[in-house]
């Protein structure tokens, strides 16, 4: 490859290498992505595109694609039991990898399972497939109908995206953390303050996995293509490369942020953007606390919650969903999950839980919850009459203790308790 | 004559269709039943084919849902006008070839429920007398929507735009 002129952006770079040659925001490539990811809600409508619409009977590369059960897992009814059925015996038919029910949220597997991996270029049927960017890959959602294109043909296109560069400086307060940096850029930047571009996190080179996770599952909530850090020391080389920030890189925009100036942040009803300082809502009445979802269900963010709870009963109903198998086999190994049922919460199968409002929890007429997810739209997770306000685990954690939204700094534990989540080991990086 | 149903900004595909109506969830409905069913129920009881949305800014965010716009092309819905779109909606519903028009500035200058004509080939819209010229999109995204779609796209070029080497799709 010949060394481009200038500096290249993170996806840039993933791009140039990808096609052996330097390439330019602004550009339209087509490639053949190295991941193209499906999970249970859309996958029988994709499967219906490629064959019916597309008239392709097999697969360009079984290797490529990666099926998961997560959106509604177990099955909740006949259909969505025949849909999952079909997906097994299309998975079986043609040769694709298919992690079934019970093993997790799939950009959350992905990750385990090292099929995300820096320098790669993943793309899913699902928005939150930016969540990628945490181990370096460029991580990118689309619709059913480009899934099945690139299923039957093994391609895909891409406008290479221009970059907006959140500049990071600082360290976390005691009692806030990555959700509340990633709250923090939905109040400054708004719901489209990164349309078309891809978001590149600086600054932040000794953030654990956990919460690079965080913040680029939720690059996607401010519209953004990709949401990418550079490769930390932390991690091996799976993937085809590294990735290293390149100081000549050209930024449609840069962001600064200063870690020591934010307070725990919550999203209030009906908008993702819509967030305030936790203190603008506290004391409002919370009926049941949703802990979990591709942004906030790993073992460490249970563990920050349950560190808060230990030895003390919850005032509201509490619903902890683990975001794979492997994170609720961790949150069980430490005791976090016997501390959590002691307090009264109740933990379901490994998966999207009740994010979505389908299953084990949907919301009642005017029921308000507070999640640690990512959404918070008007009916997202069941009645349109219901409530969601997104906020921390720590701060779900003191919420589900008191009965209304509550600062995990004032409930009666140290800093210690709510900063220090259990050892916990993580191997796949 | 079509009706114009305004929207205003960040619309999101949860509003469009919620996730509880998905075809997933309702698999022997058609998902244009629930084409904003609870977030605007007169147009889910009272759109026509042939009507058009104009919205504000960042129309369709959220997920990559496609079947939101699909519920709204099996409405039949014309055309989709707004200020701006988010991403994963704008390429899902080219994809699908519905046409959509970005075009700042229109949004104050049309009222909720108005008659209007739209010519979508010579991208202009005429309400009450007055005439709009729309910007078009870019040249490739033209090219699907035209084609009815990026499947029939590919089926007809046998390749993506701009893409020079040809593949294996059945003609
Ligand atoms: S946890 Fe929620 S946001 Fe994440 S993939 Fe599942 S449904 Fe989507």
């Amino acid at each position: 490859m010949n060394e481009p002129r200038h500096g290249q952006t993170l996806s840039e770079q993933i791009f140039s290498r990808k096609l052996g040659r330097p390439v330019a925001a602004g550009e339209l490539v087509v490639v053949e992505p190295d991941v193209a990811m499906g999970h249970d809600s859309l996958t029988p409508g994709i499967i219906k595109i490629m064959r019916e619409e597309l008239g392709i009977s097999r697969v360009a590369y079984p290797e490529q694609i990666v099926l998961v059960m997560d959106h509604v897992a177990p099955a909740s009814t006949v259909g969505t039991a025949n849909a999952q059925a079909y997906i097994r015996e299309f998975a079986k038919e043609q040769g694709i990898r298919l992690f079934d029910i019970g093993r997790g949220i799939c950009h959350q597997v992905l990750v385990e399972e090292g099929i995300a991996a820096p320098g790669k270029i993943v793309i899913g049927s699902d928005s939150h497939s930016t969540s990628y960017g945490a181990v370096s890959a460029f991580g990118c959602g689309m619709g059913s109908t480009d899934i099945a294109l690139c299923w039957g043909t093994g391609k895909t296109w891409f406008r290479v995206p221009q970059s907006l560069r959140i500049e990071v400086s600082g360290s976390f307060n005691i009692g806030v953390d990555a959700k509340d940096l990633a709250l923090w850029l939905c109040r400054q930047l708004t719901i489209d303050g990164a349309n078309y571009q891809a978001i590149e996190y600086h600054g932040l080179d000794n953030l654990p996995l956990y919460e690079r996770q965080t913040l680029c599952s939720m690059a996607i909530e401010l519209g953004a293509k990709a949401g990418l850090f550079p490769t930390p020391s932390y991690v091996g080389a799976p993937g085809p490369g590294l990735l290293k920030i390149d100081h000549d890189a050209k930024y449609a925009r840069t962001f600064t942020v200063e870690l020591n100036q934010l307070e725990p942040q919550v999203a209030i009803p009906h908008s993702v953007d819509d967030v305030v300082d936790l203190s603008a809502v506290a004391g409002e009445p919370i009926d049941v606390v949703f802990l979990g979802t591709c942004t906030n269900g790993r073992a460490e963010d249970i563990a920050k919650a349950a560190n808060i709870i230990q030895g003390r009963q919850l005032k509201t109903r509490m619903i902890v969903s683990p975001a794979s198998s492997r994170e609720l086999q961790r949150s069980l190994a430490d005791g976090t999950l016997q501390t959590l049922l002691s307090a009264g919460a109740t933990i379901t199968t490994p998966g999207c839980g009740p994010c979505m409002g389908r299953h084990q929890g949907t919301l009642a007429d005017n029921e308000r919850c507070l999640s640690t997810g990512n959404r918070n739209f008007r009916g997202r997770m069941g009645s349109p009459e219901s409530k969601i306000y997104l906020a921390s685990p720590a701060v779900a954690a003191a919420t589900a203790l008191t009965g209304v939204i509550s600062d995990p700094r004032l409930v009666g534990v140290s800093g210690n308790q709510i900063d220090q989540p259990f050892e916990v080991e993580n191997e796949y990086v | 004559m079509s009706r114009i149903w305004k929207f205003g900004s960040d619309v999101d595909t949860d509003q469009i269709v919620p996730g509880r109506y998905a075809p997933y969830m309702r698999p022997n409905e058609d998902v244009g039943t629930a084409a904003f069913i609870e977030a605007h129920p007169e147009f889910n009881r009272q759109a026509k084919p042939g009507d058009l949305i104009l919205a504000n800014n960042n129309f369709g965010c959220g997920s990559s849902r496609e079947y939101a716009p699909l519920a709204l092309k099996r409405r039949q819905i014309k055309a989709i006008l707004a200020t701006s779109f988010a991403r994963i909606f704008y390429r899902n519903a080219i994809n699908l070839g519905i046409p959509l028009f970005v075009v700042p500035g229109l949004y104050d200058q049309v009222d909720d429920g108005v008659e209007a004509d739209l010519d979508v080939a010579a991208a202009t819209l005429t309400v009450d007398g007055s005439r709009f010229e729309l910007p078009q999109l870019p040249e490739f995204a033209q090219s699907i929507i035209s084609a009815g779609g990026i499947v029939n796209y590919v089926r007809e070029h046998g390749s993506f735009p701009g893409e020079k080497s040809r593949m294996a799709v059945p003609q």
